[in-house]
This record gives C-alpha cells, sequence and structure tokens, in this order.
C-alpha cells in the first residue's frame, strides 16, 4: 500500500480534505479522478471494502442483541432474508415502519426488531465507531450484493413521491454563513473545486456516477465511508449544522440521487479519494 | 445590520410578495413546509448552530431553481441584488489594497465556519477552490471564472477597485443567486484579510498580474 501510494499519485490521492488542500506544484495537474482511476488499475480487483464486507457477513450471521437473533430475517425490501439486489433498490417505502428508509435507517430497524439493539445507541455512536461501526460493515456486505445490478429505486408509492419532492428541495435550499446548498458544488458537470471533479447530481448520468459509486472505501481516511457519511461530510462543507443521523433529510436526498440515477450501474462498493 | 437596511429589507419582502403570482404562492407554501422538515432535521454542532441555517431573503429566492435564473424571477432576482448592493461598506480607512503575499495565503486557506472549527480559528477565503488565481496554483477549482490577470487586464481604476472590493463583500449585489459566497456581508474575512485578497487581484507587483 505504501508504496503505491508514493509519488504522483500520491500527490493527488493525498489532497486531504478539499478545502485543507495546497498547491500541488505540477505543470499540467493531473484531476482527483485521474489519480483514483489509476490507483484502481494498480489494486485491480482488490478493494479494502472487502474486509468491511466480510466482517458484514458476518454480523449478519451472528445472534447478538438482548434478543440473540440473526438479521438473517431482515427485510430490505425484496423480503424476508434477501440481500441480493436489495440495495439497489433502495431507499423505499416500508409499509411496517410507514416510512421511506433507506438502507442504514432500514438495517437500524431490523437490528431495532430482531435483535433488540437500541437505535439510539446507533444514531448516538460517531461514525467508524461502537454501534454504528456494525451497522457500517452491515451495509458494505449489503451492497457488495448489488454489485452491478441496475439502479432501481422504486417511486410509486406516494410517500416515496414525497420524500422525492423533499430531497429536491433540500438539494437546492441555501443557507449559512456560506449560502452553499447541495447545487452550488453539483449541478454542473463541468465544474471542480480545487482538482476534485465534481458530479452533476441533477442529471441521471452524474447522479449515477454519486449514487453508483457509494458507499465507498476512502483512500484518503483509509476507511469505509457509507451514503449517511458522505452526506454527513458534505454538510460539514457546506458550512451547515450537523445532519442527524438517517433523519429526514438525509433520507430525503439518497431518495432525489437515487430516483435520478435510475439505470445506471450500481458499483458498490466504489473506491473514492 | 443598519435600520435603515432592516426596513429596506422589509420592503424588498412585501414588493416580493406582491409580485407573486398564485401559482408561485402556492409552490412557496409547500417550500415552505418542506424547509421547515429540512430544518428539523439538524442539530447544533461546534460553532454552527442550527438558526444558521434559517434563510434571509436571498437564500430563500434563490433556493427556487425557477426563480434563480430564467425569466420568472428577474424582478425579484433585481430587488434582492439591490438590497445587497446596500450592505456594502467600504474599508474603514478608505484603503483599498493591502499586501499580496498575505492575500495569497487568505486565498490559498479554505478554512474555518465548519462544525470542526474552533471560533478562534482564522477563517480563510477558499478562492482558489473556485477560482484560477495565479499562474503558479495548478490546483485551483473552475465554479468561478479564472482571475488570472485580473489587475493587469482590467487596471486599477476607482471604478474597477470598488466593484472588486463590492463583489468580494457581496457578490449578490451583482448577480442575485451567484454561488460566490457573501464574504465581507458575514464577516468571512477580517477588512485587513479583505484589504490583501484585493491587493493579491489588483496590485501591479502581485504574481497574479506578471
Ligand atoms: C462546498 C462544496 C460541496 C457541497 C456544498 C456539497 N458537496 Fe458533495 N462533494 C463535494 C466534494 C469536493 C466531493 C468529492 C469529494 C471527494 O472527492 O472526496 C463531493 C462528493 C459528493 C458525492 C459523491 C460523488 C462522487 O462522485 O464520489 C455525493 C453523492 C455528494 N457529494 C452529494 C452532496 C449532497 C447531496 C450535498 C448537499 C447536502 C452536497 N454533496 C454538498 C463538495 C460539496
Ligand atoms: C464557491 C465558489 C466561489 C468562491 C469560494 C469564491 N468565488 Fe469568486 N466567483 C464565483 C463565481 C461563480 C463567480 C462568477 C460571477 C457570479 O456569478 O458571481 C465569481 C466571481 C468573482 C469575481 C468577479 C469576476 C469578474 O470577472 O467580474 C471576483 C473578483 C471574485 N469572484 C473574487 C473572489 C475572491 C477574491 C474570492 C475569495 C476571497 C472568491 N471569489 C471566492 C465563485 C466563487
Amino acid at each position: 500500500m505504501k508504496k503505491i501510494m508514493s509519488g504522483g499519485v500520491s500527490a493527488t490521492l493525498g489532497l486531504g480534505l478539499c478545502f485543507l488542500v495546497t498547491s500541488v506544484g505540477a505543470q499540467n495537474a493531473p484531476t482527483a479522478s485521474d489519480g483514483i482511476a489509476k490507483y484502481r488499475e494498480m489494486i485491480a480487483d482488490g478493494n479494502p471494502a472487502e474486509l468491511y464486507e466480510a466482517e458484514g457477513e458476518q454480523l449478519w450471521k451472528k445472534a447478538a442483541g438482548s434478543k440473540n437473533a440473526t438479521l438473517e430475517k431482515c427485510d430490505l425490501g425484496l423480503g424476508a432474508g434477501v440481500v441480493k439486489g436489495a440495495a439497489a433498490q433502495l431507499p423505499r417505502y416500508f409499509k411496517d415502519t410507514n416510512r421511506v428508509q433507506d438502507l442504514e435507517s432500514r438495517l437500524m430497524t431490523c437490528m431495532e426488531v430482531l435483535q433488540g439493539i437500541d437505535p439510539k445507541e446507533i444514531v448516538d455512536a460517531p461514525f467508524g465507531k461502537g454501534a454504528k461501526k456494525a451497522v457500517e460493515a452491515v451495509v458494505a456486505y449489503v451492497v457488495t450484493s448489488s454489485r452491478d445490478m441496475k439502479i432501481n429505486a422504486p417511486m410509486k408509492h406516494p410517500k416515496e413521491k414525497e420524500m422525492y419532492a423533499l430531497g429536491k428541495r433540500a438539494f437546492y435550499y441555501r443557507g449559512g454563513a456560506m449560502d452553499f446548498s447541495c447545487a452550488s458544488c453539483h449541478d454542473d458537470a463541468s465544474k471542480r473545486i480545487r482538482l476534485q471533479d465534481l458530479p452533476d447530481l441533477t442529471s441521471a448520468k452524474g447522479a449515477a456516477l454519486g449514487w453508483g459509486y457509494w458507499p465507498a472505501y476512502r483512500v484518503s481516511s483509509g476507511e469505509f465511508w457509507t451514503m449517511q457519511r458522505r452526506l454527513n461530510d458534505c454538510y460539514r462543507q457546506q458550512r451547515f449544522p450537523y445532519p442527524n443521523y438517517v433523519s429526514d433529510v438525509t433520507i430525503a436526498l439518497s431518495t432525489y440521487l437515487a430516483a435520478n440515477a435510475k439505470g445506471g450501474v450500481m458499483h458498490t462498493p466504489g473506491l473514492k479519494r | 445590520m443598519k435600520t435603515s437596511q432592516l426596513i429596506f429589507r422589509a420592503s424588498v419582502l412585501c414588493a416580493l410578495g406582491l409580485a407573486s403570482i398564485s401559482g408561485y404562492a402556492q409552490t412557496a407554501k409547500a417550500q415552505a413546509a418542506m424547509d421547515k422538515a429540512i430544518v428539523a432535521s439538524f442539530r447544533d454542532e461546534g460553532i454552527i448552530s442550527v438558526a444558521s441555517i434559517t434563510q434571509d431573503e436571498t437564500q430563500a429566492l434563490c433556493s427556487d431553481p425557477k426563480m434563480a435564473t430564467g425569466k420568472a424571477g428577474a424582478k425579484q432576482r433585481a430587488a434582492i441584488e439591490a438590497a445587497n448592493m446596500e450592505t456594502i461598506l467600504p474599508p474603514y480607512d478608505g484603503v483599498y489594497l493591502g499586501d499580496w503575499k498575505e492575500g495569497e495565503k487568505v486565498a490559498q486557506s479554505g478554512r474555518g465556519a465548519t462544525w470542526t472549527d474552533k471560533s478562534s480559528a482564522v477563517n480563510g477565503g477558499g478562492c482558489y477552490n473556485c477560482h484560477q488565481i495565479s499562474k503558479a496554483e495548478v490546483s485551483h477549482g473552475t465554479i468561478g471564472p479564472s482571475l488570472l490577470g485580473y489587475g493587469k487586464t482590467r487596471g486599477n481604476s476607482a471604478a474597477v477597485v470598488e466593484y472588486t472590493w463590492g463583489k468580494m463583500y457581496n457578490a449578490k449585489a451583482y448577480n442575485a443567486c451567484s454561488a460566490m459566497p457573501r464574504i465581507g456581508h458575514f464577516n468571512l474575512l477580517t477588512e485587513k484579510q479583505m484589504k490583501d485578497v484585493m491587493a493579491l487581484l489588483l496590485d501591479p507587483a502581485s504574481p497574479v498580474n506578471q
């Protein structure tokens, strides 16, 4: 890993958080995506997210919680226990909770109902730690089982349409000290911040690039990031307050992105800067 | 904000209300309901409070893509620009240009104003996140236009100096729904920092103008 990361590639990969980067100092600087493409080639099919995936599969099958049960009866939308293809069809409306749920909020429901795990424990844990870490590993397992499938979140139920509308509104909602909305950074395919290309998430193609590659293993932080975490960090950069984990706005944004990305391909888990 | 400013803003709001056709009022109502749900999803963290995303009239108008561009919102946008123009204050001592070397540092730094920053942290201008500015810095964004050779091509007449100060102070005075933050208006930079960035753009000795 160390070796791969040396030289020109590390200059681009190591850009760090986009607001903290300084000069790369090359003449024709490759963009961050050029760098990551090279890195992907070098490690071929291996994605460090596989470690999370393997752990997630174990957690899926392991009895846990006060009810000492596994997640094997968890209904992710395609029926109890069906994992294959489920992530490609989320977020969606669930009758039992009467809510539109993304993968993470749905897993929390399963952990609560089947295993007796307190959702508050998950919400309150920092990303990458404690009860949240377990959810993240299971996310890696579930999204890997939708790899190469078509993105196809249903948009039929009135609550799904409502969530889409809310997500669209949230996408354009400007506020805070910098007047930013998601659209400030993501409504034009030709724009970039420093050297990081920004997909146009309002178009089918751009949304597929965004949605289809997340959750992802992030090379710069050496961690697996779920979609909730991706959105959380974008809101941080947006100078917004902290979005509560699995809050309406985060699920609505995912609903909006997934619907825009319909017909695109799931490349999950992605590999990102 | 000055009282006259507040009154002016209130009148802009009224004008907006009167100007809206019923269809727009309808969507505005639906939007207001959604905005409540959006804000309810956040919590205070570090230096960023939930209250900070309560919208002013500029943010409210520009959150509707139909109003942010195109004909439908043209009148409202003009009113918004006028209101923002009123907020612009010249430098306290009338001196617009500082030290371009310091300005380069300010333009480079994109730090500050996130929930992971301390209140004592010095903000950066984040200019390179969006603009090409000096030739030496190839890691620049493209959300804004290139500012390479800015002073060389425009000169530094009083009009150019005032416009550049104004644009940085409050970009929405010139383009209601600009992607550029209102740097002076929201105190993102100090007056000294802004003067230094001004010199980066306008000082003939600055590398931007070589
Ligand atoms: C101030 C800039 C900024 C804002 C505002 C912003 N983002 Fe981002 N976003 C980025 C950057 C930069 C990246 C790429 C990060 C990277 O390469 O590490 C990114 C990446 C993403 C991605 C993954 C795209 C990909 O191809 O990997 C998604 C999805 C996304 N953002 C959604 C959003 C949403 C939804 C919002 C609003 C809640 C938002 N962003 C607001 C800067 C921003
Ligand atoms: C998030 C993006 C963003 C940031 C950050 C930003 N700008 Fe801008 N800037 C823009 C955009 C977009 C424009 C194009 C005009 C418009 O729509 O306002 C612009 C226009 C300008 C102009 C007018 C150019 C002309 O040709 O008239 C100047 C001067 C300028 N910016 C300076 C700065 C400086 C100095 C900073 C940092 C202190 C800065 N900008 C930070 C996005 C940004």
